[in-house]
């Protein structure tokens, strides 16, 4: 990233650090008063962003901080890309794709949310297929959309059976293989990756975030 | 608060001879848990019963019959403690057998089999904003006006007509007279009508719990506890602004969350001192679940979670209760600071807390519950199950702690009965 002014900075610290009015003003100001690049801000929200995610690896932040980010970027975001005027094939590269969903059976998605929000600032193209996800469906859509890695997510114990099923079924689809898995929400455990057959599991947004590079860097 | 014995005086319709062995039997349950409570040591290491949709799988029937049939319910859960012996079983009726309750009320914060779920799934939450973030004020202010006529409209349709109930304060002599013409409103009116006929299959579904209680006090089988209670945080998290909305809130409107965590310490204590009363139990179960190391950091949680959680559990204490908190997921961060309670008074049953390490920093001052795995239970072997009942009576009952066995939280549901037989076999086999 190009060296910062010091409005910059202050925008990125203040986002970093929760100053939610502040932040948000700032980048109106920024965007809307005095013509900054859109593309430049959200870059310097997704620089903000990679302090919070290091701060919650650190453990001084937590699941509120992740949450206010989320939304302060979603409110920048809100200004910022109309304000965008890109030429196809401009985008960012994305790093990886990833599929995630709430196994069958469970309508949980608190943390499903959290988890695709962190892959998505992280540079992933995330695609959510939502709460209560059928078995057929999460075979339909990786057929169709390619990920690279598939999020399992759930909350009750019936997830177990649920992941299992979905898991062997992307297996008897023979798509097992060209793809990563890992699993993540409340009961879940080395235990229950064992049963499942999944790749990993995660106890939060980060880790989820961490085994998604790792694997591809692996891969690259 | 007169002195709460654990289902000994709960009317039933029938009368229910115990015999002296189930008497005695009784007894022994019942101080075996006291004895825990009261940091002494019991004359083995009690082993309790909580069950929901687990009793499904045990009694061969779907969820939507187990939420459906009171009798079935009886039946099953009747079945089940007589099979396995707990000193203490949960409010099987009560858990299960909802669905009628919750039709006749209209319930909207749940999905159940029949309602958004099918059959053979359990019920399940639906995490919503059921306060409105501009709202803290109007709650603050009159929380029994913000019940009637915002709160309950919303959580259940058979209230919905009272979101137009006329203010009351302010009628005050003659001016009473004119403000009660809106109770002629026919949706005010339907609103009523729909409540008391609600009520009265609660009353159905209670005494169904009673008869219960009472039919297994005549086999010997005291009741866990008698109501529930909830953290304020929690309270307001979960059933009021939605969990992303609370966590935001930590920011946005951190002095009125706070004022309102205050106030509501009030009306919860009020409430379970009442409910403790009609059930006749000292022992009142709060499941938290916002407590947990994950969720916030020590210092979030020594400012919002802990103080009014704190403020409640001695008001209870104070009251002649016996708090039972069911701490979720993992609060090994948390042990030093709930260590801050009078010795003696309470139950702390921990869900995946290390359960050794919980003694060590909290043996000298509460009785423990828990926490068999519920991947272990549900996905292990009977031997595996064993071993880590083992591992807890060795390291924890036999050390000095007052440790009741228990699943991490209630049997889950997917258990395989082999599993449920081998925990108990093994709370028995190292319990003295």
């Amino acid at each position: 990233m190009a060296e910062m002014t010091d409005q910059e900075k202050q925008l990125v610290e203040w986002l970093a650090d929760m100053n939610e009015d502040g932040a948000f003003a700032l980048a109106k100001k920024m965007l809307l008063e005095e013509g900054a690049n859109p593309v430049r801000v959200l870059e310097l929200c997704r620089n903000a962003m990679d302090i919070v995610g290091k701060r919650f690896e650190k453990g001084e932040y937590f699941l509120p901080e992740l949450v206010l980010a989320g939304e302060m970027l979603e409110n920048i975001g809100a200004i910022a890309k109309p304000l965008i005027k890109q030429a196809p094939g401009e985008e960012p590269k994305k790093l990886a794709k990833v599929l995630i969903g709430t196994v069958h059976g469970d309508l949980h998605d608190i943390g499903k949310n959290i988890v695709t929000f962190m892959l998505d600032i992280n540079g992933f193209e995330v695609k959510d297929i939502g709460i209560d996800v059928p078995v057929k469906t999460f075979v339909d859509e990786i057929n169709q959309f390619q990920p690279d890695v598939v999020g399992l997510s759930g909350f009750l114990t019936l997830a177990f059976d649920s992941m299992k099923e979905t898991i062997e079924a992307i297996q008897d689809a023979g798509l097992r293989d060209k793809l990563k898995i890992m699993i993540g929400g409340g009961q879940v455990d080395e235990t229950v990756r064992n049963y499942t057959g999944a790749d990993a599991f995660g106890n939060n947004a980060i880790e989820a975030v961490s085994l998604c590079k790792n694997w591809m860097v692996v891969a690259a | 608060m007169q002195e709460l014995d654990g289902g000994c005086r709960v009317t039933a319709s029938q009368t229910y001879v115990q015999t002296p062995a189930a008497k005695a039997a009784y007894e022994a349950r019942w101080q075996r848990i006291m004895d825990c409570v009261n940091l002494k040591q019991p004359d083995r290491m009690p082993v309790s019963m909580f069950a929901t949709f687990w009793l499904a799988k045990y009694g061969g029937i779907t969820n939507r019959q187990l939420m459906y049939d009171y009798e079935k319910v009886e039946e099953i859960g009747e079945r089940a403690i007589l099979e396995f012996e707990p000193d203490a079983h949960s409010n099987l009726v009560l858990q299960c057998a909802l669905g009628p309750s919750l039709d006749a009320v209209g319930f909207k914060q749940l999905q159940w089999p029949g309602h958004g779920v099918s059959d053979t799934q359990p019920y399940q939450y639906l995490d919503r904003e059921y306060m409105k973030a501009d709202e803290y004020d109007e709650f603050l202010f009159d929380p029994t006006g913000y019940y009637l006529s915002k709160y309950l409209p919303r959580i259940a349709g058979a209230f919905e007509g009272l979101d137009e109930l006329p203010y009351l304060p302010g009628l005050h002599y003659l001016r009473m007279l004119s403000g009660i013409i809106p109770f002629i409103n026919p949706r005010i009116r339907e609103s009523m009508e729909k409540v008391i006929k609600a009520a009265e299959e609660v009353k159905r579904l209670n005494d169904h719990q009673f008869e219960f209680i009472a039919r297994m006090k005549m086999h010997g089988f005291p009741t866990a506890f008698g109501t529930t209670s909830i953290a304020p945080y929690d309270l307001i998290a979960d059933y009021f602004r939605g969990a992303t909305g609370m966590m935001k809130d930590l920011y946005r409107n951190k002095e009125k969350l706070l004022q309102l965590m205050d106030k509501a310490v009030v009306f919860i204590l009020r409430q379970t001192f009442a409910a403790a009363k009609q059930w006749n139990h000292p022992i009142v179960f709060i499941p938290t679940h916002w407590a947990a190391d994950a969720f916030m950091s020590q210092k979030q949680f020594e400012t919002f979670w802990w103080p009014s959680f704190r403020k409640l559990i001695i008001g209870l204490i104070d009251g002649g209760l016996i708090p039972m908190p069911l701490w979720e997921a993992d609060c090994t961060k948390r042990l030093e600071v709930i260590r801050d309670i009078p010795p003696g008074k309470c139950i702390y049953w921990f869900e995946r807390t290390d359960m050794v390490r919980a003694f060590e920093v909290l043996g000298d001052v509460v009785a423990l519950r828990g926490n068999i795995s519920p991947s272990l239970l549900t996905t292990g072997k009977p031997d595996e199950v064993d071993a880590a009942v083992r591992h807890l009576a060795e390291n924890v009952f036999h050390k000095g702690g007052k440790l009741t066995l228990d699943a991490a939280f209630g049997l889950p549901d997917e258990t395989p009965i082999e599993n449920v037989r081998a925990m108990y076999a093994a709370a028995r086999k190292y319990a003295s």
